[in-house]
């Protein structure tokens, strides 16, 4: 275990690695810089701006060296001082203005992949073990519709009804009252209010993939013959369900992670754009539609990693739970 | 007696023409006991149909502006007070009515302007497939207006704008998934024939690629596009950005077919012959896993279409004066637009409905793929 685990761990840094190079491309690849439209939009407005402060400000941003070399110095204080940048836009250090909303993404996130797991996992053992009947065939059905529905035009028809019935406006994570308080239980009990809608927004793909795997390893796993056996022995049909086939089946969705965490943080991203919730997508959009380069790079750098580290976990658990696939992965 | 003959002679005979039938024959007649594929198969088709003629379908020209603004869609009627019941369908014309407080258009059907619907009606100007020049719609009215989906904030009919759409949305599935095919038929298949060190790095790239989520990569990929390009360049940019990521699962599949036929004894027959490397992959490989790679493709296709979707309707993928259905929907972002006019929102309907197909399509191939599978 523990030599699987560190090969895992070494395999992280080539990966990290190749995620950084695609953060600084998108830093890079834009035309232009910041300074220079920044520069641009005060002339046009009237300030002088001074030939010296250019240049202390280029050298500020250390836009004076090659690429590679500014690869390697972001790099650099990254690793070493966790500094991700400035963000041109805000004139704030990215750390700061990522803060609050990382969290808030982590957090949603996280609790849409728990929805995702538990109506899904649900919704599966309830197909598998009524096949072929109408909620069977409904809940598939519904499945191929959750798979095929985009979860930012799902939000869009959600707005929709909801603002031609209540004539409410659902966006934002938080009733004005509370957006720009500090944090507090009503705070917290106010996200709770408001975050079961973008949750379920966000996981009806995710759910829909999970209860078809499901159904799927459940109905194998019950036709094998242990559980005729235990069937013919008497064991109740509840138990006899829930004690093996169940607990065999859900250790492949453990993997399921490595796909449905990428899928979330996505969905998180362009969901939170269309409900103008306080999390990464509207700030990463403005980066990028602002050229705000660093601000927009360690989003990405992030983000990445964090489906990347979540997938990671996700296997390990798996091998920790099964050793089947533990010794697999180690001789293969 | 004869009777029992003959039904042991129709079934040998079934059992014949399963023997006998090519592997092709096969995949058909399993994938046509798959009912909800075939309706998908059959509604894409349509679909690609509006595609390729959608300047004959449309019965307004999709840039053309109206006085007519946010007008809600016209009823298709059959039945008038006065005149009853006719087989001819018709609609009828707006009356505006200005709000006074918003100043906003207030539509009311107007029951004197009746507008006839005709079939094969001459209309504005276009060029069938490009080439020939004609001026004759699937259907229309010859005087008077037709808006059957309303139309947008410019007054243009969104009908027409949507069968447009319908054209960009769906080729951009078809040539993101042809660029990936390429790069999963390549990578894939230097990855399953070459073994050792290079399939160890592809694989690993694959690896980080899936782990990503695209959504945010798409975005950042797509805002460095200069605005400035022309809209063909946008557009061939974008579904490159789209196959960037969408080549993996296709290497992946190709790859594990490749690895499992290369110990078959029929590639050891060709090799000991003396079958050159591309040979033996193109010419015995290659129809062994073809049904596979279809199968694969069918499944990335709306993949596609929905990232382009996003990013058109986040305004980063392709701009106005194109029409795509993610282009339509970026005039639904307000929550009060799509409040007041719902309308707005068919560009959705047939953005699930395309995607569903696929799904549907693929799945039924993907049982089909191997017909001597139980």
């Amino acid at each position: 275990m523990i030599e699987y685990l560190i090969r895992r761990l070494l395999f992280l840094i080539p990966v990290l690695l190749i995620v950084s190079i695609v953060a600084y491309m998108v830093i890079e690849l834009p035309p232009g810089d910041y300074l220079t439209t920044h520069i641009m939009r005060l002339r046009a407005a009237g300030t002088h701006v001074a030939e010296d402060e250019i240049a202390r400000l280029t050298r500020m941003f250390g836009l004076d060296k090659p690429p590679h070399i500014r690869y390697f110095l972001w790099i650099w204080k990254i690793v070493r001082y966790g500094d991700l940048g400035l963000s041109f836009q805000w004139n704030k250090p990215v750390t700061e203005v990522i803060g609050e909303r990382l969290a808030l993404t982590m957090t949603i996130s996280i609790i849409t992949l728990l929805f995702s797991w538990t109506i899904g996992i649900l919704i599966g053992i309830y197909s598998a073990t009524h096949q072929y009947s109408i909620f069977d065939y409904s809940f598939t059905f519904l499945g191929f519709i959750g798979v095929s529905i985009p979860s930012y035009l799902l939000a869009l028809v959600i707005m929709y009804f909801v603002y031609s019935r209540f004539g409410l406006a659902v966006t934002g994570l938080f009733s004005p009252a509370y957006a720009d308080a500090p944090w507090s239980i009503h705070k917290v009990l106010d996200l709770l209010s408001h975050i079961w809608l973008p949750v379920v927004i966000i996981g009806t793909g995710g759910t829909a993939g999970i209860a078809r795997i499901m159904r799927g390893t459940l109905l194998d796993e019950l036709r094998k013959q242990y559980v005729i056996t235990a069937r013919a022995k008497g064991l109740p049909e509840r138990r006899l369900i829930f004690k093996y086939p169940v607990r065999i089946a859900i250790n492949p969705l453990i993997s399921s992670i490595s796909w449905l965490l990428p899928s979330i943080i996505s969905g998180e991203t362009i969901t939170s754009i269309v409900l103008n919730l306080p999390t990464c997508g509207p700030v990463l959009f403005r980066a990028l539609m602002t050229q705000d380069e660093y601000l927009a790079g360690s989003f990405i750098l992030i983000l990445s990693s964090l489906a990347i580290i979540g997938a990671l976990i996700a296997d390990l658990v798996l091998a920790w739970i099964d050793p089947r696939i533990r010794y697999e992965k180690m001789e293969g | 007696m004869e009777f029992e003959e003959k039904a042991i002679n129709s079934t040998e005979e079934k059992e014949e023409k399963i023997y006998l039938a090519s592997q092709w024959q096969l995949i058909w007649w399993k994938f046509k006991r798959h009912r909800l594929a075939m309706v998908a198969f059959f509604v894409l088709i349509v679909f690609y149909f509006i595609a390729i003629c959608c300047e004959f379908i449309s019965p307004t020209d999709p840039y053309q502006r109206s006085q007519f603004i946010y007008a809600p869609p016209q009823k298709i009627r059959f039945w008038d007070s006065k005149s009853g019941f006719s087989l001819r369908p018709f609609v009828y014309g707006y009356k505006i009515e200005r709000d006074p407080i918003t100043f906003e258009n207030i539509y009311k059907e107007d029951v004197t302007a009746k507008y006839k619907i005709y079939f094969f009606v001459r209309g504005f100007e276009y060029k069938l497939f490009g080439l020939f020049p004609t001026n004759i719609h699937l259907f229309g009215v010859k005087d008077g207006y037709i808006f059957l989906f309303g139309t947008d904030q410019l007054g243009r009919d969104m009908f027409s704008r949507i069968m447009y759409g319908t054209r960009i949305s769906l080729s951009v599935g078809l040539v993101g998934v042809a660029i990936s095919f390429i790069l999963g038929l390549i990578l894939g298949g230097l990855s399953g024939y070459m073994g050792g060190n290079i399939d160890n790095i592809i694989q690993r790239i694959i690896d980080v690629l899936i782990s990503l989520p695209t959504i945010p990569l798409w975005l950042a990929f797509a805002a460095a596009v200069p605005q400035d390009w022309s809209p063909l360049k946008v557009y061939f940019i974008t579904t490159i950005i789209l196959s960037i990521f969408g080549w993996t699962t296709l290497a992946r599949t190709i790859r594990g077919k490749l690895l499992s036929m290369r110990e078959e004894d029929f590639v050891m027959a060709a090799r000991l012959c003396g079958a050159s490397t591309s040979r033996i992959i193109l010419r015995h490989m290659l129809p062994g896993f073809a049904s596979y790679i279809i199968v694969s493709l069918t499944l990335a296709i709306p993949n596609m279409i929905l990232g382009e979707t996003a990013l058109s309707y986040l305004g980063v993928g392709l701009r106005p004066p194109v029409i795509s259905w993610g282009v339509l929907l970026q005039d639904a972002q307000d929550v009060r637009t799509i409040g007041l006019h719902p309308w707005m929102l068919y560009p959705c309907i047939f953005v699930v409905l395309a995607v569903l197909m696929f799904n549907f399509l693929g799945d039924g191939l993907r049982d089909a793929a191997d017909p001597y599978a139980r």
